[in-house]
């Protein structure tokens, strides 16, 4: 839809699509915030109109008071507060509660076919009779009392009883054959609750072994051992099925997962270290690696600065208290911690910034908008400038960045960089449609005044001038450049 | 919205009964167990029961205590208890551990289980094996369906969507069979069935098979066709931003069982509010399937038509102000509290999406599913990956690069797979074995690229020249099915010409004009055709399992009915708000009403947690 406006500008204000925009300028915003004005000049005349209660019932809560979701946390404080005081003799805390009313509104009673006289009227009555034929039956016996006789069933037959609830057998199938059956007819039905229940018990009754050559071949149930084994959290069997059915990738992942389970993040070094020699990918194989190789220099740094921090001797530490262990953090977490705490250190210490991005081979790009965070975070600006400064080979200094540099700004201007800083890098943008809109956004007052200087257009010096300040030495600079004899301008 | 479709849209069935039936099986149930009990209740079942009871219900029926279940030691003091859940193997484990920490300490007690919407074998295992069979008693309570709204009703089970699709497990279609079974019931006869997908087809047949267990009689059918649709059919649409308002609504705040809880970002003062988002709510009923633009203009005229009716009290005499105090008032006190809501909570979403460059992100949206611009589109993507923003919006955009554009070459997916690694954590590794398991996320695999015609053209020539046509080829054959079937079926509209979200003419609206959503035109294709007939290639690009069958019932089917332009449309694996605007939107046009059931309501990010590897 844009390929005629490859301008992202030009894109939303497109008449396709209204000039609608999610930005804070629009228009529709400002509309917004008339009509929320308009809303708050009534709020104080109806607040004073307001009773209490009547808001209550108006409030169209989930939760008012009486629901469920409420009584549950009254009864939890409630608890807490028995239990801070346990040292007493205990007393009910409960709330009051309601005795049972004989009205006579019992649906037992109703399912019974006796409903008792009175002015009870059964929810049945909006029902069409069939319906109440189809529910009082079910309704009448639970599922799990009745005790049905059991007799010759088929595997066939079985299966279907056992979709209705009712009570069956499978000792009986005693002959592989039969099992097969049942499994089988299970799937057929497409209800994975009795495809789990045949399973249950094929695994009580065969041996691994055969149970898993079986169900090689029967997808269906097979993803239904699985998942089953999964949710008992049987892995050691579903390690063994994994690899009896070739599937070793699947096998190590799913050994490497047992890595979340463990707490004591040495044990877990070491468990991740184990994980190196399991069959995974070569591609899959690199990044395990770089998780054990990650926690290892974890645990390092961490002791060490946790030690410096109590210390009280390393300034940064004092200014900046780490807010949470860097332990099983991702990647460039970390190296964000290290380009805020340890920027400056040689390449041979393991929280140098520069030594993780070559051990885990960090990406240009991402290394740059890693420590452009952090040190804009720090206000450090004098880092980021030889961060983005190059020199060439005749000694001139130029500025680049992997980034372009309007998302620089971008990052600058969320971690609040001042207006000289901002400037600097508003001007290294190339494009300069996208250079005065964000020149304009962030007050850079100066790189608009040169860029309408250069465009020779003193209508948009002239309408600049309005959006400056009275007096400041913006405002006197534009005055000079429209009074000055020496600017030829186009309009 | 000026409505410019049908004005004669037939009347929506009562659902309400659904509610009662259900709180009155709780009861029935609750009076199988006489005296005194504790009720520990599931967390994610309370608010659905809080929609169809409330406590003086239970109390009613000598509930004494209400508790969550924590997976904690309980402090129960009652000698019997009851368990409210869903039929989960960690749940009755944890259930097993009371009872026979009870059985250690030497305190007698009752226990029963009253798993809903159903009980299974796996989980009456658990309490075999742990020797508490017979002890611990268990019932079921068939509480299916529960309305949302006058046209959505929720199975309230996310977890379909993991176990049906990743999982590969059915446990739940015959749940799903039920439900359309209870529904049939009480509002069919259907006239027709339709449906797409593997799961689809296995919850008809299910159905199928207990309506044939059951009688039915005739009846006046309230609901005409039904169409199923299982969600892999399309992970497109959900996996799209919403700019619907009540999509939009869902993506930041979460809806959950139709209820918004609003901090003080919105509401402005130091609590947070709950609020029913339904058709009850005037205001919100108005702009829910409106793109957020329009909603703007919406609530200032409404914001000014408030101001009025409030400044009419200036010059009134005293009867006339006792007149407007008791008829008027109360309503534009209530309008005016859910005008100041809304407003707060546009407030709020604009604030949330100006901050997070929300405009760049749709442009890369509609992008790829425009397949244009991709390289601009995958260092979007990197630098998101890059900077550590959302670790949820990353694999969705890695998601939707990969649905649209078939794969990413191996090239790309290694490098974004990477940086994903080293910016959210290696443990990862098993979210993307996920995402590769379901087609989330994948590799061109080499071989994929070659086409019939290429390989049918390269034996024409020599090999030279074949190696040569190759390359040419292989930018040309990477035409994804999702790029195939958007051609098809005109899923993305022609973009010279203009398109006014205020008068939509489409239902691409939902997305800014950019896209109609597959699952929708699906449905709007099959209805007008009555039928498969015609669609033969798109359904062989989905991978086929769609079904149409006529109804067998004796009821007069040919009856012309307002019923039968009622439609049940049940998503499989959930549907997004986006989806049923788009629903409401094709029924206006074409004098239908959509009755939307769904597993669960979803968005993307609930889509992408669910498929998360790296929890324990």
């Amino acid at each position: 839809m844009m390929k005629n406006k490859p301008d992202e500008e030009d894109y939303w204000n497109s008449s396709k699509f209204k000039a609608f925009t999610f930005d804070d300028e629009d228009d529709e915003f400002s509309r917004l915030k008339e009509s929320k004005q308009a809303v708050n000049s009534i709020r104080s005349l109806v607040e004073e109109e307001d009773d209490e209660d009547e808001v209550e019932k108006v409030s169209w809560s989930g939760e008012p008071v009486g629901s469920i979701s409420w009584s549950v946390r009254e009864t939890a404080a409630s608890n807490q507060k028995t239990q801070r005081e346990h040292a007493f003799p205990k007393i009910n805390a409960s709330s009051p509660s309601v005795s049972r009313s004989h009205s006579g509104y019992s649906l037992s009673s109703l399912f019974k076919g006796k409903t008792k006289p009175g002015n009870f009227q059964p929810f049945t009555d909006s029902l069409s009779e069939s319906s109440v034929k189809l529910y009082a039956p079910e309704l009448r016996k639970p599922k799990s009392e009745s005790k049905d006789y059991i007799s010759d069933w088929s595997p066939e037959e079985t299966i279907h009883r056992m979709q209705q609830g009712k009570v069956v057998s499978l000792e009986r199938f005693r002959s592989l054959q039969d099992k097969l059956l049942l499994l089988d007819f299970s799937v057929r039905a497409h209800d994975g609750n009795i495809i789990t229940a045949v399973l249950i018990h094929l695994k009580r009754t065969l041996s691994k072994e055969v149970l898993f050559r079986e169900l090689e071949s029967r997808q269906t149930a097979l993803r239904h051992f699985i998942h089953y084994l999964t949710e008992i959290r049987d892995h050691r069997l579903l390690l063994e099925l994994l690899r009896a059915l070739g599937r070793t990738e699947d096998a190590a992942l799913l050994q490497y997962k047992e890595h979340l389970n463990i707490e004591d993040e040495s044990k877990r070094r070491d468990f991740l270290k184990s994980c190196l020699n399991l069959p995974f990918s070569p591609e899959e194989s690199a990044h395990v690696q770089d998780h054990y190789t990650l926690l290892e220099r974890q645990i390092i740094i961490e002791a060490t600065d946790r030690l410096a921090e109590h210390a009280g001797k390393v300034e940064i530490f004092q200014k900046f208290p780490r807010r949470a262990s860097i332990l099983n953090m991702p990647l460039i977490t970390t190296l964000y911690y290290c380009c805020f705490y340890h920027y400056n250190e040689p390449e041979g210490t393991y929280s140098s910034p520069l030594n993780i991005r070559h051990t885990f081979r960090i990406s240009e790009k991402q290394y740059f908008v890693t420590v452009l965070a952090a040190r804009a975070k720090l206000k450090a600006w004098s880092d980021l400038d030889a961060l983005f400064t190059s020199r060439n080979w005749l000694g001139f200094t130029k500025k680049k960045s992997p980034l372009s540099f309007h998302r620089v700004v971008d990052i600058l201007q969320k971690n609040s960089a001042p207006t000289q800083v901002l400037q600097e890098y508003v001007g290294l943008v190339d494009d300069a449609d996208l250079r005065i809109g964000l020149a304009q956004k962030h007050k850079c007052h100066d790189i608009v005044i040169n860029t309408y200087r250069d465009l020779k257009d003193r209508q948009l010096l002239l309408g600049y001038r309005g959006k400056v300040e009275r007096g400041s030495a913006e405002e006197r600079k534009i005055n000079d450049l429209l009074d000055s004899p020496h600017i030829r301008w186009k309009n | 919205m000026a409505h410019s479709g049908r004005r004669d849209s037939p009347e929506l069935p009562d659902f309400s009964l659904l509610k009662r039936l259900a709180r009155d099986q709780l009861i029935y149930l609750l009076e199988q167990l006489p005296g005194k009990k504790d009720l520990f209740i599931e967390a994610d079942l309370m608010s659905p029961l809080d929609r169809i009871a409330n406590v003086s219900t239970l109390k009613q029926h000598e509930v004494d205590k209400l508790y969550k279940v924590e997976y904690k030691p309980i402090i129960s003091t009652s000698d019997q208890v009851c368990f409210l859940i869903r039929p989960r193997i960690q749940t009755v484990k944890w259930i097993c551990d009371v009872a026979n920490a009870d059985k250690a300490a030497g305190k007698f007690r009752r226990y029963k289980i009253i798993f809903t919407p159903q009980k299974f074998y796996a989980c009456e295992a658990v309490l075999e094996e742990q020797g508490l069979f017979g002890d611990v008693t268990t019932d079921e309570w068939a509480f299916y369906l529960l309305p949302l709204d006058d046209d959505i009703i929720s199975l309230e089970l996310p977890e379909f969507f993991r176990d049906n699709f990743l999982a590969g497990d059915q446990r739940w279609v015959r749940t799903v069979g039920s439900a359309l079974h209870l529904l049939h019931s009480i509002y069919g006869p259907f006239s027709k069935i339709y449906g797409i997908g593997r799961c689809a087809k296995m919850a008809y047949e299910s159905w199928k098979e207990q309506v044939e267990e059951g009688d039915t009689k005739a009846r006046q059918a309230e609901i005409g066709n039904a169409f199923l649709i299982d969600r892999d059919v399309d992970y497109i649409t959900p996996l799209c931003s919403q700019v619907v308002y009540e999509g939009l609504v869902d993506d930041i705040f979460r809806i959950k069982c139709g209820c918004v809880e609003f901090g003080h970002d919105v509401t402005s003062s130091d609590k947070s509010v709950k609020v029913m988002l339904n058709s009850q709510d005037k205001v919100f009923s108005e702009i829910r399937n409106e793109h957020f633009s329009n909603v703007f203009s919406f609530l200032s005229q409404k914001a000014r038509n408030l101001q009025t009716a409030y400044d009419k009290r200036r010059g009134m005499d005293i009867k006339q102000m006792k007149t407007f105090v008791s008829e008027e008032l109360k309503g534009l006190k209530q309008e005016h509290r859910l005008l100041s809501l809304h407003i707060g909570a546009c407030e709020s979403i604009m604030k949330k999406k100006t901050k997070q460059d929300f405009q760049e992100l749709l442009k890369t949206e509609h992008s790829l599913l425009e397949g244009f611009e991709i390289r601009e589109c995958i260092s979007f993507i990197e630098e998101h990956i890059n900077r550590q923003v959302s670790m949820i919006e990353s694999l969705r955009l890695l998601c939707l690069l990969s649905i649209t554009e078939n794969g990413l070459l191996p090239k790309d997916f290694r490098a974004l797979k990477a940086q994903y690694l080293q910016s959210y954590g290696v443990d990862h590794l098993l979210t993307f074995a996920n995402l590769r398991q379901l087609g989330l996320l994948v590799e061109q695999q080499p071989g994929e690229t070659l086409t019939v015609m290429e390989s049918k053209v390269g034996k024409l020539v020599n090999d030279k020249t074949a190696g040569k046509l190759t390359d040419a080829f292989s930018s040309l054959a990477k035409k994804s099915h999702f790029r195939a079937l958007s051609r098809k079926l005109n899923l993305v509209p022609k973009s010279d010409e203009e398109y006014d979200l205020r008068v939509p003419r489409d239902m691409a609206y939902i997305f800014s004009g950019a896209y109609i959503p597959l699952s929708c035109k699906l449905i709007e294709q099959v209805l007008e055709r009555d039928s498969w007939t015609g669609l033969e290639e798109v359904t062989k690009l989905l991978n086929g399992h769609e079904f149409a069958f006529t109804g067998s019932n004796g009821a007069d089917l040919r009856a012309k009915s307002d019923a039968q332009r009622i439609i049940l449309v049940m998503f499989l694996g959930g549907c997004t708000f986006s989806e049923i605007s788009a629903l409401r939107f094709l029924g206006r046009e074409r004098g239908y009403k959509f009755i939307v059931v769904t597993t669960a309501i979803t968005n993307s990010s609930r889509l992408i947690e669910a498929l998360l590897g790296n929890k324990v």
